[in-house]
């Protein structure tokens, strides 16, 4: 009788489900996974270590890229740190913008998610459909940073500028007919603001759209129900934040719980899961879209009505304006010392979460004292949701550890920093 | 200074007893400090005790205090009298400044019941630092103590399998401590004529762009001066 072994499989770190760069490697009985053990840190760049070696506003360019699909999300967990460290409150416009764009963050995040998510098991046209949306928002990163990913765009103290009166038009181009340059000029003759309520409008009758093409779908309930199911009491055991937490039905975020800047006087709902599957993480998400829409309908209106300063006036720790700097001696001295220096934060220790698309994303803070972060740690959910792939994975075929990786929502540069 | 936050120290320091210490922050964040010994006793009583219930392990990390409070560019009021000097003195880490434990482990917790957060900190003794590990009090512990130990060297004595997780294959050095440089050890690139991928020690050299300085500060946090016990 031949003797009979496990299967040894290496899955990754070029498979286009591994989502960038997962090693996998599976220990296989048939095509049943018996273990899994996952190798990160391909995409390790030391962003921790590197922050500790530079003045602090110069990190934040940093945050973006760690997970680099929910930019702005980042840069918010690590200024509210600082913040806290310096003792000192952004105004409330800026807070406004900060949650404005938090949730169109959101979006992005889940729109990404939803696409790749249905692309790794099976549904073409959804990723098309998501990318159509993702664009506008996109533009709307653009228009306030310069930039559409990496933007850079908060600062402690504030962010780094109002929005802009103007949204930016697409311009006359070859193969670009006059009609097809009105058709995609039409909604950003106004504001800024104006835009982001025209896609407001448009954006809930959109998520109709995906749920037509999956809620109901045989092939993607089939693929995804009864698929890494997590209990509730294990969830949190396991660490688990954000919708892998919600999924589970334990009713737990941040925005709610543990409120920061003006979430607290906004109206949305959080919505939970039932069963804990990778079917109830898709409703979660999917509906958390529809929330943070809401969200984002609050905040243009309140914007609309109440302009006012977006950054502390204080130019030990933000740039005083250009024209200042022209006239005003002190200002001159004040944008020297900031770019060369930067300012000095009270010894001390921090910690400050945000509820990020993808969880809990937490910023510990270490100050001596110095104009640089003496030990800068940041909690990044993909990390403890990853470490529970082997339980996830267990038992389950070949062909469901891209679902499951696929529900986690994983990118590497937060896991491998 | 928030009453939640002094009313969680209190009972913490109850349940905990005298032998533990526990500190709210002027920011409003509790911390505990507890000894290695006790580590596993306290973290089950976190986890365990009535009014604590701390379910969920947010967060694990090392910390090298080898460099605390020290700065390139000395600073002074009377340093502009005599004249800055340019040149960031090289560090010499042979001369080891810290008092204590040079390394710790910090824990950060969650209830999901209660809505708090609390933070345990606890000194690694020894040469390797070692600390118990505390991944059956809570499972997310794994892959962190994993992380702490690839990038500060501190032991988790008691962890099933205590490998490097974010480092490259065959990596030598823990590049978190503070006297790992910041552009590394080695370098890599092909070789044509072994047609492999070669390591070298690297040869560029290293800079200090700006340098790091301690102001004694003037006007930000609540109290100037009061230096937060952040230290070990």
């Amino acid at each position: 009788m031949p003797e009979i072994q496990n299967f040894t499989l290496n899955f990754g770190p070029q498979h286009p489900a591994a989502h960038g760069v997962l090693r996998l490697v599976l220990e296989m009985d048939g095509e049943i996974i018996e273990r899994a053990d996952p190798h990160i840190g391909l995409l390790h760049r030391a962003t921790e270590k590197l922050a500790e070696s530079k003045p602090y506003n110069q990190s934040i360019g940093y945050m973006d890229r760690l997970d680099y699909v929910s930019m702005m999300c980042n840069e918010h967990g690590y200024v509210l740190a600082i913040e806290k460290l310096l003792g000192v409150e952004p105004p409330v416009r800026a807070q406004y913008i900060r949650v404005l764009f938090d949730e169109v963050t959101r979006i992005l995040n889940h729109l990404m998610w939803l696409g790749a998510h249905g692309l790794d098991i099976g549904a073409m046209t959804v990723f098309l459909y998501c990318f159509r949306e993702r664009e506008d928002l996109m533009d709307c990163y653009e228009a306030v940073s310069g930039t559409r990913m990496h933007a850079t765009y908060y600062r402690p103290g504030g962010v780094y500028r109002d929005l802009p009166e103007r949204m930016p038009q697409h311009l006359p181009a070859q193969g670009r007919s006059p009609r097809r340059l009105d058709r995609l000029n039409a909604n950003r003759q106004g504001s800024l603001l104006d835009f982001l309520e025209a896609f407001t409008e448009r954006f809930p009758d959109r998520i109709d759209e995906y749920e037509t093409l999956l809620t109901e779908n045989r092939i993607w309930k089939q693929r995804t129900v009864g698929i890494g199911v997590v209990a509730p009491e294990r969830a949190i055991e396991l660490g688990f934040s954000g919708p892998m937490l919600r999924g589970s039905g334990v009713e737990w975020d941040l925005r709610k719980k543990q409120p920061y800047e003006v979430y607290d006087q906004l109206e949305f709902d959080i919505p939970v899961g039932v069963n804990g599957d990778c079917y109830d993480r898709y409703l979660v998400r999917v509906e958390e879209m529809r929330q943070s829409n809401r969200i984002i309908r609050q905040c243009v209106q309140w914007l609309r009505e109440n302009p006012g300063p977006v950054m502390l006036e204080d130019h030990k720790l933000t740039a005083p304006a250009r024209e200042a700097m022209k006239e005003d001696m002190e200002a001159l001295i004040h944008h020297f010392k900031l770019f060369t220096e930067g300012y000095c934060v009270p010894p001390g220790e921090a910690y400050a979460a945000v509820e990020h698309p993808k969880g809990e994303f937490g910023v510990y803070l270490v100050s001596d004292g110095a104009n640089k972060p003496y030990r800068l740690k940041v909690r990044a959910p993909g990390f403890v949701h990853l470490a529970a792939m082997n339980e996830l994975i267990r038992g389950h075929m070949l062909a469901d550890v891209v679902a499951i990786i696929g529900t986690m929502d994983v990118v590497f540069g937060e896991i491998d920093r | 200074m928030s009453h939640a936050a002094e009313r969680l120290a209190t009972l913490v320091q109850d349940c905990l007893g005298s032998d533990v210490g526990v500190a709210a922050s002027r920011l409003g964040e509790v911390a505990v400090e507890v000894a290695p010994a006790a580590l596993r006793a306290v973290c089950v009583e976190l986890r365990d005790g009535d009014g604590l219930r701390f379910g969920q392990l947010v967060d694990l990390c090392g910390v090298d205090w080898l460099d605390y409070g020290r700065a390139d560019w000395e600073t002074s009021d009377s340093a502009t009298a005599q004249g800055f000097s340019r040149g960031v003195r090289s560090r010499d880490h042979a001369e080891v400044r810290h008092e204590g434990a040079r390394y710790a482990v910090v824990y950060h917790l969650l209830s999901h019941e209660l809505n708090q957060r609390i933070r345990v900190r606890c000194p690694a003794l020894g040469d390797p630092p070692v600390v118990e590990s505390v991944h059956d009090i809570w499972n997310s512990a794994d892959w962190y103590e994993r992380e702490a130990f690839d990038l500060f060297g501190i032991l988790f004595d008691g962890h099933p399998d205590l490998r490097r997780i974010l480092t490259d294959y065959g990596f030598v050095g823990h590049p978190f401590r503070k006297d790992f440089p910041l552009i590394g050890e080695v370098e890599m690139r092909y070789d044509p004529a072994r047609r492999r991928v070669v390591y070298e020690p690297v040869s560029i050299e290293p800079r200090t762009l700006v340098p790091k300085v301690i102001r004694p500060d003037e006007h930000h946090g609540e109290e100037p001066g009061a230096a937060a016990t952040a230290d070990a």
